[in-house]
């Protein structure tokens, strides 16, 4: 099965009618059932109107009242993004992912503060990534449908091109995935690592997982001691920025080494002493997990 | 985005946070008449650049006499000024910070972050300052104390005391300490900072508690709602490269290798610079040409790496999710030619139309070296480099770069004239803000 979304899931596309929202809305509808599961879109400015047949609401609880949606994905410009989350998070759906890159960081601060202090229920995926896909049931999100395969591995990564790269080399030795999550490259965020870990742990479908992690954060280290304790299946792990020097921020928001902690060496050792099967050439990420399946 | 150290104690001083009085200044004669306007005895020069450490590398001098603040300006005013976070080559001074001289009677450290695990801004402190915090946070982690400040509360008295005891403020300067933080705070807050540094936070011998030193960074992500502080953003502190690449909406990063790299994602774009150096290579550049690469954004890409004298080779790594490699291809070899590429290219595209884009890039009569994946893309890439330097060795090595001469006077005019045009008018633009304030 799977994790997070399956076929059974109802989405709302919140900033449908922007450049960005159509092009992504009509490649994942494209994909699978798609076509049952995006059920709704929001823009306040055109309530009433409809894309490509998927009505358009005025707020996102009238998209859930009216279409039983239970998961929204945003494209909602980064001024506005974190007001789209908070508006998903207040609908009460099951989970928000927040595609949109470039939110500031006390937008973020102030809307996770926000979630924890009212004890809020809807997961958060994002912002900055790029989606989550089931194979062969819904794809929601930027990447590209195609190079997936249903099957049984979980795939967690903060990096978008990183996580298609370890898809597409996993599928071209014929191991499928169970559902591959982008959880992106910010540093203040909703669902970790070690969330997404656990979530695989407790799926009967998920046999074994690729853990992609990045420079910045302490992140992958708290998600490989938590494996250690608590993993019942097999993890494998890559980290990118093994040359980046100390205090530049590579690209994503949240990949910076500060303060000398952070180091993709750091967190590779930390890794390994927790059981994870690291691989340095993220050429052999899809073979490194081949490697410790039974 | 970084700013200077006058600049962040103008702003810190906007929120409430005491600090020394002081002038910023571009020349020797305006240093002088600063010290004179001033007043006192004892006066600080110091140089103005976004690196930290300035002080060890002698870009902060004490002067006693007006002359001697001539002669103190003199040695730091057009320096190249190395510290540890300015790599050997150094940064140029070009302004100086005049300040009156402080009776410290103790230094101590204040520094703000986001932290990440608690997604709150963490606010650290020590009695340790003046010192390299990093090595006391190494050496002595009981040395600095942190709090978590609640964003919706903010920073309260009654904590702000609590933190102001614990780092040694002495009883009486504690409110005040506390109100400093709790206005280092406001600043952090309002300014969307992602960094905010005072090292040291000083008590002085008559009890004042007053910010000696400002280093506060801020979140690119949300400079759109602060002009006033996209305003002191300083170009002649940027690398040239990295600021013609934000204006092609790319993501650039001068290092220290010889093999360029352009790749779409960032964490994809540091596991292929990491490959490189797994197979022996170094890379130059950090290159994420995002997730829509344009055949303009790729030329882009390829005038920019290749600006870098010290470029040998080239690998591109696509992973074409939704971009088709044809167009990539057909990008790549246009800039090819465009640029008059002279050194070796190797090439991995990943993704649809994989086959058809192969084929253009082999069709094209450029010398370009396809790879089947990131592994073999890199082996192939620092063999062409140990190939080129076995050639060199040879005979005399002959002045090759032909294609980045080339390529230069398309790409620097704009750099130049950017960069160029703000030094001159800058002194008198910055000064008269200055006075505004």
């Amino acid at each position: 099965m799977s994790i997070l979304i399956n076929r059974r899931s109802r989405v709302v596309t919140q900033g449908i009618t922007g450049n960005t929202g159509q092009f992504h809305t009509r490649t994942s509808r494209e994909y699978a059932n798609g076509r049952e599961c995006f059920v709704a879109g929001v823009n306040p400015k055109r309530a009433g109107e409809n894309f490509e047949g998927i009505p358009i609401f005025g707020s996102v609880r009238e998209a859930r009242d009216r279409t039983g949606a239970t998961v929204s994905v945003i494209y909602v410009p980064p001024a506005g993004a974190a007001a789209a989350i908070w508006e998903a998070v207040e609908a009460d759906l099951d989970l928000a992912i927040c595609i949109t890159e470039g939110i500031p960081v006390r937008d973020m601060i102030a809307l996770r503060d926000r979630m924890k202090r009212e004890n809020r229920r809807t997961l958060l995926l994002g912002p900055n990534c790029p989606g989550v896909i089931t194979p062969g049931e819904l794809k929601i999100g930027i990447m590209p449908g195609h190079i997936h395969r249903k099957g049984r591995v979980g795939v967690v990564s903060r990096s978008g091109t990183l996580t298609y790269e370890a898809v597409a080399q996993l599928s071209e030795l014929g191991i499928g995935q169970s559902t591959a999550v982008g959880i992106g490259g910010d540093p203040v965020n909703g669902l970790k690592h070690i969330d997404v870990l656990k979530l695989f742990n407790d799926d009967p479908d998920t046999d074994a997982v690729v853990m992609i992690g990045e420079i910045g954060g302490s992140d992958e280290e708290t998600a490989a001691r938590w494996a250690k304790e608590n993993m019942r299946k097999p993890v494998v792990g890559f980290i990118a920025g093994v040359t980046a020097p100390a205090g530049k921020r590579m690209g994503h928001a949240g990949a910076i080494i500060s303060g000398g902690k952070g180091t993709a060496q750091e967190k590779l050792a930390v890794m390994e002493e927790c059981g994870i099967r690291v691989t340095r050439n993220p050429a052999e990420m899809g073979r490194t997990l081949k490697s410790v399946l039974g | 985005m970084k700013i200077h150290e006058y600049q962040g104690k103008e702003l810190l001083r906007q929120f409430g946070v005491a600090t020394p009085r002081g002038i910023a200044c571009f020349t020797l004669d305006e240093a002088v008449a600063a010290a004179r306007t001033l007043g006192g005895s004892v006066w600080v020069v110091k140089a103005q650049i976004h690196a930290g450490g300035r002080g060890k590398g002698g870009g902060v001098k004490v002067a006693k006499s007006l002359d001697e603040v001539r002669a103190k300006a003199r040695q730091i005013l057009g320096m190249q000024l190395v510290t540890h976070q300015t790599g050997p080559a150094g940064q140029k001074v070009r302004r100086l910070l005049i300040e009156e001289g402080a009776d410290i009677r103790k230094e101590l450290y204040v520094g703000m972050v986001v932290d990440r695990q608690t997604q709150r801004v963490c606010l650290m402190a020590s009695s340790e300052g003046g010192m390299d915090i990093e090595q006391v946070a190494a050496n002595h982690p009981e040395r600095i104390h942190k709090m978590f400040i609640d964003p919706a509360a903010g920073l309260n008295d009654a904590d702000a005391q609590v933190l102001a005891r614990s780092i040694g403020v002495p009883k009486t300067s504690v409110a005040q300490a506390a109100q400093l933080l709790q206005a280092l705070y406001r600043c952090y807050e309002q300014t969307d900072a992602s960094l905010a540094e005072i090292n040291p936070l000083v008590v002085t011998a008559d009890g004042r508690v007053v910010a000696l030193d400002a280093k506060l960074n801020f979140d690119d992500n949300a400079l759109f709602r602060h002009p006033e502080i996209v305003a002191l953003r300083d170009l002649d502190e940027e690398d040239p490269l990295e600021i013609e690449a934000s204006k092609h909406d790319l993501s650039y990063i001068s290092l220290d290798g010889n093999i360029g790299c352009m790749v779409n994602g960032a964490g994809l774009a540091m596991a292929t610079m990491d490959t490189i150096k797994l197979f022996g290579g170094e890379p130059a550049n950090f290159l994420d040409v995002g997730g829509g690469a344009s055949a303009e954004k790729v030329t882009a890409a390829f005038k920019i790496m290749l600006q870098n004298p010290k470029v040998r080779a080239i690998l591109v790594n696509i992973f074409g999710g939704i971009m088709k490699c044809d167009t990539i291809a057909a990008g790549i070899v246009a800039a090819a030619r465009e640029v008059k590429l002279a050194v070796p290219l190797v090439v991995r595209m990943k993704g649809t139309n994989e086959d058809i884009g192969r084929k253009i890039l082999a069709d094209s009569g450029l010398p370009i070296i396809s790879a089947d994946n990131m592994g073999q893309a890199a082996q192939r890439v620092v063999a062409a480099v140990k190939a080129l330097q076995a050639k060199k060795k040879a005979p005399k090595p002959k002045p090759k770069p032909k294609p980045r001469q080339k390529a230069r006077p398309k790409a620097k005019p704009a750099a130049k004239a950017n960069v160029g045009r703000i030094p001159g008018a800058r002194p008198e633009a910055k000064r008269s803000k200055g006075k505004k304030k």
